[in-house]
């Protein structure tokens, strides 16, 4: 099966084909297309995932295949090329079946577009195609990325979901928050980029080789190591901190909520961000030879965790809380690895991609109603209308809090078991982290579906309640985040890690005190939101606001990074680029402009020189044979020879 | 038949090289005074005899086995015949767009 890996990115590239050229004209048809594409990916990779499962690839790798891009002389050619193995296929299971639920989802949540999207006559927004268009672009490029067998191709469609997660934060490009926020996430993610691609080169440099595998052998080997190797997965993990939204390169994905609420469930929730954990997976063989790296790799996650939870506590739009909360499980996953639990890190990934894209498109169901992503203001008791949303989301609500037995619960446990046996600090600022998770959770949830409905009456009067094509992806989503859980639970043989490590896999470290201290933690948090928000009244927050205005004001104010960042862009940069553009004006142009002027003074003297007068030529040719003639004479004639 | 009897005044190398360097100054000094064209191709014409005058006195005096000087002097002959044929002919051409002959009159690449 896995031969025709190749052709689980390529379905998603024909209709993002289809459509941009095309089916513009045509929107219902696009919307189809691209769920129908996808759906084509997903049922290939469930076979593939199949096939992995079965033990049916050598050494756990089904295929590993390279094709040469751009032969070079006397250096290895660039090549690209796929590798599928147990990494992978589970990959692939995630995105094509998020992709695809998002999709079906996207269907009834664009069909109308924002409130000030133009609607078609045919009933469909106007940029109801092109953003069918984007997704399948997108798709396209984050398969790419997970097949990837080497850092040159992985880089190339890296770059790709960095492109279409623009597009798509832009997708409401007339609104000006929008268009900043798709600048600020393609710039600060290009800020990471640019590490990464310093890293590939350096890594190349010192291995002739982008290969994942040969990368590996050559780090286990001993061929590479030592200052080079930190050096190289430093500047990697720069790329990974961007897109991954780590500290402190973070400042972009809760501004990337400007976008359509599908694509923050796809992309800045489930894939994409993902993709720097995948990537920092990828390399895992590597990095474990430099302690170095791993430590800032598990010190800067357990950072972001703590950092971006804290923000999650305050904040009152319900995709930003959202997106605070995806950025502190990223920094969880990076922590796993960082303290050398690469699986339980991917683990917490797979879970993460399922219960986070449930909340997030339970966030748009709620969003669709109210028409609003303020909590408070516009939400509240929304459980008499969306029930379905309400119970799905508190199963995705309870597996991120890391309640027992839901999926979160498990992935979560095993990164602070790792962490617990190598990192003490760390691991006391991830259990803080979840006591803040299960509050900001609780907190969203009572206040969004308990009490009274504090927005305006009128948005609710014409809802007809919300399209199937909304309702089902979410009770789809609801069974991964109760079960998937199960399959890394020691108790029943902890196979996940078996699967990804393969047959010989060490034990998964359990240690019951910190099952129990997590679980009491997260049960502390969600029963003070509960005790906080849950009847109804605010008098408490209110109250706790008052008194702690300053470090409210500096929560609410993102620890001022954002103002910070404008300063330094705004006065350090442009500082720089002012002086350095008196430099090219005065010295550089200077210079040029200097030389050119001398050239025409001294022409204007010599042009005096041509007179035009053809006689004049022929006098000064006749003279300079003359003078040749004597010169070759006269000595003979001296000389006496003649 | 009696050889016949060696000239009372032989004509000597000196006298072709004299012949030859008169004919070529003439010639230069028209070309580089004269303002009319023609009279300017026409003085180039005499710088061209100068030359065969030259070739010939020194093929005769020099190999007198060999006519390699004679040949050159028809091969300049020739050229010129081409050269004078051309130069009228640009002659024409720059009297039908300026209206004169005069080269002082014709300094459009003057700087």
């Amino acid at each position: 099966m896995a031969q025709y890996a190749w052709l689980i990115p390529l379905l998603p590239l024909i209709s993002f084909a289809l459509i941009a050229f095309g089916l513009r004209r045509s929107p219902a048809a696009s919307g189809w297309v691209t769920a129908l594409a996808v759906l084509g990916s997903l049922i290939l990779s469930l076979s593939i995932f199949a096939q992995a499962l079965g033990g049916g690839c050598v050494q756990s790798v089904c295929i590993d295949q390279s094709y040469d891009w751009i032969p070079l002389v006397g250096s290895p050619s660039l090549a690209i090329g796929i590798r599928v193995d147990a990494l992978t296929a589970l990959m692939l299971v995630v995105v094509t079946s998020v992709s695809f639920l998002v999709q079906v989802y996207s269907t009834g949540y664009m069909r109308h577009g924002a409130d000030d999207d133009p609607v078609e006559t045919n009933g469909y927004a106007r940029s109801y195609a092109r953003y069918f268009a984007s997704m399948s672009l997108f798709t396209f490029s984050m398969l790419g990325l997970v097949l990837a067998n080497s850092l040159l191709t992985i880089y190339l469609f890296w770059e790709g979901v960095g492109l279409c997660s623009y597009l798509l934060i832009g997708h409401w490009h007339w609104r000006p928050e929008a268009a900043a926020a798709a600048k600020k996430a393609f710039l600060v993610t290009r800020l990471g980029d640019f590490g990464f691609l310093l890293g590939i080169l350096y890594l190349f440099s010192q291995a002739h080789t982008f290969q994942f595998d040969q990368l590996a052998q050559m780090a286990a080997s001993g061929l590479i190591g030592g200052t080079a190797l930190t050096i190289a997965m430093l500047l990697i993990f720069c790329g990974a901190a961007g897109k991954s939204a780590q500290f402190p390169l973070h400042v972009w994905l809760p501004d990337a909520m400007e976008g359509p609420t599908p694509v923050s469930a796809l992309i800045h929730a489930a894939t994409m961000v993902a993709a720097g954990v995948y990537l920092m997976a990828r390399v895992f063989p590597l990095l474990v030879h430099s302690d170095l790296a791993l430590q800032i790799v598990a010190t800067i996650g357990a950072f972001t965790a703590i950092f971006a939870a804290s923000m999650g506590l305050v904040a009152t739009d319900i995709k930003r809380v959202m997106a605070y909360s995806t950025i502190s499980q990223l920094g969880y996953m990076m922590l796993g690895i960082g303290v050398g639990a690469a699986t339980a890190g991917v683990f917490h990934l797979f879970n993460h991609a399922f219960f986070k894209a449930l909340l997030f498109l339970g966030a748009g169901s709620v969003i669709h109603l109210v028409n609003s992503n303020e909590m408070f203001a516009s939400m509240g008791g929304l459980r008499r209308y969306r029930p379905v949303t309400m119970l799905t989301m508190w199963i995705a609500a309870l597996s991120l809090a890391g309640i027992p037995p839901f999926s979160g619960f498990w992935s979560k446990d095993e990164i602070l078991a790792a962490a617990a046996t190598r990192a003490m600090p760390l691991y006391l600022a991830a259990l803080v982290t979840v006591f803040m998770t299960a509050f900001y959770m609780g907190r969203v949830m009572f206040v969004t579906f308990y009490g009274e409905f504090r927005g305006d009456r009128h948005t609710l009067e014409h809802d007809h309640g919300e399209p199937m094509s909304m309702t089902i992806p979410l009770i789809i989503l609801a069974i991964p985040s109760l079960f998937t859980g199960l399959w890394g639970a020691p108790f029943l043989g902890s196979g996940f890690a078996a699967f990804i490590e393969g047959p010989g896999a060490p034990e998964v470290a359990t240690r019951l005190d910190v099952v129990v201290l997590s679980s009491a933690l997260a049960f502390l948090g969600g029963l003070l939101s509960w005790g906080m928000y849950g009847r109804g009244s605010f008098t408490i927050p209110e109250r706790l606001t008052a008194q702690l205005s300053w470090p409210h004001h500096v929560l609410m104010d993102r620890y001022h990074l954002d103002h910070l960042y404008n300063w330094i862009a705004s006065r350090v940069v442009l500082g720089l680029a002012w002086l350095a553009g008196q430099f090219d004006t005065l010295i550089v142009d200077g210079a040029v402009n200097g030389i050119g002027a001398r050239t025409v003074q001294l022409g204007s003297v010599l042009r005096r020189l041509q007179t035009g007068q053809v006689q004049t030529y022929g006098w000064v040719l006749f003279a300079g044979a003359v003078f040749l003639a004597l010169l070759v004479a006269l000595p003979i004639v001296t000389a006496g020879h003649l | 038949m009696p050889p016949a009897a060696p000239p009372l005044y032989p004509i000597t190398l000196q006298h072709g090289l004299i012949l030859g360097a008169l004919l070529f100054a003439i010639g230069i000094v028209g070309a580089l005074t004269k303002r009319n064209a023609i009279a300017i191709l026409m003085s180039i014409e005499l710088m061209l005899n100068g030359v065969i005058v030259t070739f010939v006195a020194f093929a005769r005096h020099a190999i007198p086995s060999d006519l390699t000087g004679q040949v050159f002097g028809i091969f300049i002959m020739t050229v010129a015949a081409a050269e004078a044929a051309v130069g009228l002919a640009i002659v024409i051409a720059v009297h039908r767009v300026r209206r004169t002959v005069e080269v002082d009159a014709i300094d459009t690449l003057q700087g």
